[in-house]
């Protein structure tokens, strides 16, 4: 029988949150690896069982741990991140030159295909790749070592490679957005990158046409139709029909553009769904109403969601790599907040109900769909 | 044999419940015993000191004796207590945060 598996990663820990296909009732097993930072953690396409986590803390630095048994068991993998070469300077908030320095892994992306094979996004900004289960890890230098690399800011979060996207039609295609330098495509397996940034306009950056120095929050694509990209902005919800070679904004009706995740159905290559939030200095839904809203004409004209989610007294922010969609059918949409609650909606956001309420701060929601 | 304490994160990553125990060939230092310690459990490398600097983590803190050898040079020797096993050598998780 179907079933799924949430992967959720917490302020203190891993939590594994499983349910049948009807998704009704739930197991929970955590905390894994209690006390640490989870800022993700996510599973190979190509073997259900192979998980990656990213763990870490200020005192003790950062870990990698893998899982070959779906996560009964775990094992610490390799640590090093290690720039290649000198690794130079980026800006600082101030504007002065800031040496490159790793601090965390943000996000993991398993292959398609490989196991073996994950891409690191770390802070400060810079892409790097296993391809021996995590035993060691390269940077794919040209990123990092772009021209407009010494002109990249940090966002309030820090420099950070949050978002890696792969192309399921072109093998050789890779999306990356950074904080706040923008989006990059690479069309040759991460050895050169071009900035996709044509069309973004933030407040702060005049020129229209600027290369770099968008703060893009997070980036989703349907895997049928990987040259369309959906992007939540800092402000600016914004759509990309040509793989990021110009965009334009789909914001449409939202009563806020600001957010962090977005995320595409999984079988309704225009429906999308974003968690409008009040402003970039207040990081909670408006009218302390969690509402999350859903497009079905790819942006523009949006519908809130209620049914189930808390419309009183409600001051919790929704994270980047805090939602994530199964492919049952119908669609599962699954999100976690920074004040511990994990929602579950089975009917692709129709209506939602909580599966744990008083987790650690989620920071990272993967779901997987098992056989 | 030295003895060796490790905080609570790292004796759990290290799958390990009380002291650990190393053994430091001549007068032991702070380098050498973190060395042997690394090299008795690789994965904790990189949580103690930087994997490029070497450099002690900054929330990480050293004892031995009653005394704070945290910000000593790292040939630094340790007592001859610690150095006779009679007392161990503290790794310590800096106490901040929550």
């Amino acid at each position: 029988m179907s079933g799924v598996r949430l992967l959720v990663g917490t302020r203190k820990g891993v939590f594994v949150l499983t349910s049948d296909g009807k998704r009704e009732r739930w197991d929970v097993s955590g905390p894994h690896f209690a006390g640490w930072e989870i800022y993700h953690m996510k599973a190979s396409p190509a073997d259900p069982n192979r998980l990656y986590a990213s763990q870490s803390t200020g005192w003790f630095g950062q870990l990698i741990q893998r899982s070959n048994d779906g996560g009964k068991t775990w094992e610490p993998v390799g640590n090093k991140f290690i720039y290649d070469g000198e690794p130079g300077t980026h800006k600082w908030y101030d504007g002065t030159p800031h040496p490159w320095k790793f601090a965390r892994v943000w996000h993991l992306e398993p292959s398609l295909t490989d196991p073996d094979t994950v891409y690191a996004g770390v802070e400060d900004a810079a892409l790097f790749r296993t391809t021996d289960g995590g035993q060691n890890w390269e940077e794919l230098p040209g990123l990092r070592t772009h021209s407009s690399g010494p002109s990249w800011q940090p966002g309030a979060g820090g420099l950070c490679l949050h978002t890696i996207l792969l192309d399921p039609q072109h093998p050789d295609r890779i999306f990356i957005a950074i904080s706040a330098a923008g989006a990059f495509r690479s069309d040759d397996a991460g050895k050169t990158w071009t900035p996709i940034n044509q069309g973004l306009k933030s407040e702060g950056i005049p020129n229209p046409t600027a290369e770099v120095g968008h703060c893009v929050h997070r980036i989703a694509m349907h895997k049928s139709r990987p040259g369309v990209l959906f992007m939540q902005k800092h402000w600016d919800v914004m759509r990309s029909d040509n793989a990021g070679d110009s965009w334009h904004e789909v914001s449409g009706d939202l009563p806020t553009d600001f957010g962090f995740p977005i995320d595409v159905h999984a079988h309704e290559a225009d429906t999308i769904y974003v968690v409008p939030i009040k402003s970039d200095s207040e990081h909670f839904p408006p009218d302390g109403k969690l509402r999350v809203y859903r497009s079905k004409s790819g942006g523009n004209e949006w519908e809130p969601l209620t049914k189930g989610l808390p419309q009183r007294d409600c001051y919790v922010n929704v994270l980047r790599d805090a939602m994530a969609v199964d492919t049952l059918d119908s669609c599962g949409v699954y999100f976690g907040t920074t004040g511990g609650q994990v929602y579950a909606s089975a009917d692709a956001g129709d209506s939602w109900n909580p599966i744990v309420r008083d987790l650690p701060a989620v920071l990272s929601v993967e779901v997987q769909t098992l056989a | 044999m030295i003895r060796v304490l490790l905080p609570a994160h790292l004796k759990t990553l290290a799958r390990v419940s009380g002291e650990v125990q190393v053994d430091v060939a001549g007068q032991p230092t702070i380098v050498s015993v973190l060395d042997a310690i690394e090299a008795s459990y690789p994965m904790l490398q990189g949580t103690i000191r930087d994997h490029v600097t070497q450099e002690r983590r900054p929330f990480v803190r050293f004892f031995a004796c009653e005394e704070d050898y945290s910000l000593e040079p790292p040939e630094t020797p340790l007592p001859s207590a610690v150095a006779q096993g009679a007392e161990p050598f503290l790794i310590v998780g800096a106490m901040a945060g929550g």
